[in-house]
């Protein structure tokens, strides 16, 4: 895909022996939302980890905008990384700053404008979250959901090309979710960044966005349009979206037989 | 255990403890790198010198002055028997300002200090803050390594010196208005006794290298420290024990360096 601003080429990662991405191929279109979803280890943040060049695959090639991601050559990395923002599943935001500090940080770390400009830029960003009003309290002083938004607008802060959310819906109340979902959608629309959402959560990511993969054991099992995943007939990603107990992801961990273990002969 | 076993055993700690050299060494490297760039942004720096630095200071004072008490009684104990009880001020002083001074700051500073700092770092990796500011291109042992390491090289000759000073006055207190040695004697032996480069500057030498040594191993193992509450309580406690021993150790070397060299 030529417009596309990420591309993975059948990348493969793992620790060890353990495989945790398994020939990855994936393309992500300019301007749209795209959810990267499955269950909880399936290795959803370690492929916005490998875009963001913290890991390094074994195997295949990631590009962004063209350029290869390569974590060895620091600096391109870093000139990369300033075009990336990305949202930690529990914000990351600097404890030892105020909200407003903390959104001002990448602009005073990446650009020389005058403080003046910087307050201007960083009461305009907290205004898109909703949190102009909170910018002089410190994260502590802030509910969950406050501080995911705090990230947002600091993951914002310099405009970037690419916006990774890592789970950006767990652990939020009804309000906060909806909040943040409309956020993640309008912010997209608005700045015309490409969103990478990755998460389990099926109602809200099929909501928002255009394009959905579903990721199960290190394996692309399904993906297209939030409307072609839910009508899929493969059994992992049925399994998935209908949040069954048992299937061909299995509820035991693996075991010897359970009569063997009581010590019981058959 | 049988000899097949312990053989591989071996090897692997060895392994494991060459790496874990490796990785610290890599790691001093880095943060003599980033000395220059942090000296432009002087306000982080100047931000964790109040930090280490101002909130160690009652510490500090206090243990040197308890010292300089104890010094002084147990130095009369001593001198008054061989008729040199005049002679206090220049013992309290030199004790103080050559072995004391420093070994005591760097033990305390290790223990304050180093131990806020491991944690301090840990519960950022933890938090996943580390990563956040690397995700955003700003190198973490640039933007919030440095700035400590350098605050803590600076701090501690500081806190030595205020140890030191504290414990003389402790000394003079003890000495002169409670044990009524003659004021004149304790100040004029001190002046004539203590050589500004010979005893001062060396000692001022072994507080920095103190100073080096316990920021270091603090900061190494903050940001070594597995992101969990164990891994972040085990390398503060590491911080502790690594930073005293090596205190301790350095201060040997450079005594047996700085004072047994005739004059």
């Amino acid at each position: 895909m030529s417009d596309a601003i990420v591309t993975l080429d059948h990348v493969t990662f793992g620790y060890d022996r353990r495989v945790i991405l398994s020939d990855i191929s994936m393309a992500f279109p300019r301007g749209k939302v795209i959810a990267i979803m499955g269950g909880s280890g399936c290795g959803k943040t370690t492929l916005l980890r490998l875009i963001g060049g913290v890991l390094t695959p074994s195997k295949g090639r990631i590009s962004f905008d063209g350029t290869p991601v390569d974590a060895r050559d620091r600096e391109s990395l870093y000139a990369l990384r300033r075009r990336m923002g990305m949202l930690f599943q529990f914000g990351a935001l600097f404890t030892d700053l105020t909200v407003f500090d903390n959104v001002a940080f990448p602009l005073s770390e990446h650009t020389t404008l005058p403080p003046p400009m910087i307050r201007d830029l960083v009461l305009m960003k907290l205004n898109a979250v909703g949190l102009r009003g909170a910018a002089q309290l410190k994260p502590a002083d802030l509910s969950g959901g406050m501080a995911r938004r705090v990230a947002l607008a600091r993951a914002i802060a310099l405009d970037p090309d690419l916006i990774m959310y890592d789970e950006p819906f767990a652990g939020l109340d009804p309000i906060s979710l909806g909040v943040a979902a409309n956020l993640i959608r309008r912010l997209n629309d608005a700045t015309g960044a490409t969103s990478l959402v990755v998460s389990h959560d099926v109602k809200e990511c099929f909501l928002i966005s255009d394009y959905v993969y579903v990721i199960s054991g290190g394996r692309i099992v399904g993906h297209g349009t939030p409307a072609e995943v839910q009508a899929s007939d493969d059994p992992e990603v049925r399994q998935f979206i209908r949040g069954e107990p048992d299937g061909p992801v299995r509820f035991h961990y693996p075991a010897r037989g359970y009569g063997e273990d009581l010590g019981l002969r058959a | 255990m049988t000899a097949s076993d312990l053989l591989p055993t071996l090897g692997r700690v060895a392994l494991s403890n060459l790496r874990g050299m490796g990785r610290s060494a890599f790691f001093l490297v880095e943060m003599l790198k980033q000395l220059p760039p942090t000296l432009l942004r002087f306000h982080l720096v100047a931000a964790q010198i109040h930090a280490i630095g101002n909130r160690s200071l009652v510490i500090i004072a206090a243990s040197g002055l308890a010292v300089g008490f104890v010094l002084a009684l147990q130095g009369y104990y001593t001198l008054s028997r061989y008729g040199a009880a005049e002679s206090l001020g220049l013992m309290v002083a030199l004790s103080l300002v050559r072995e004391l001074g420093p070994v005591v700051t760097g033990l305390l500073f290790a223990g304050r200090a180093g131990t806020s700092l491991t944690a301090e770092i840990g519960l950022m990796k933890a938090g996943e803050q580390l990563a956040a500011m690397e995700m955003m291109a700003v190198d973490p042992k640039g933007r919030v390594l440095a700035p400590r390491f350098l605050a803590g090289i600076i701090a501690m000759p500081l806190l030595a010196a205020i140890f030191s000073a504290v414990g003389i006055l402790g000394g003079y207190v003890v000495g002169v208005l409670m044990l009524g040695i003659d004021p004149g004697a304790f100040w004029s032996q001190m002046q004539s006794g203590v050589d500004v480069w010979d005893d001062v500057g060396n000692g001022v030498i072994k507080s920095v290298v103190f100073g080096v040594a316990c920021t270091f191993v603090a900061l190494y193992q903050g940001y070594e420290a597995a992101a969990t509450p164990e891994g972040v309580a085990q390398a503060t406690t590491r911080t502790v024990v690594v930073s005293s021993l090596a205190v301790l150790g350095l201060d040997f070397v450079l005594t047996a360096l700085m004072f047994s060299a005739p004059h």
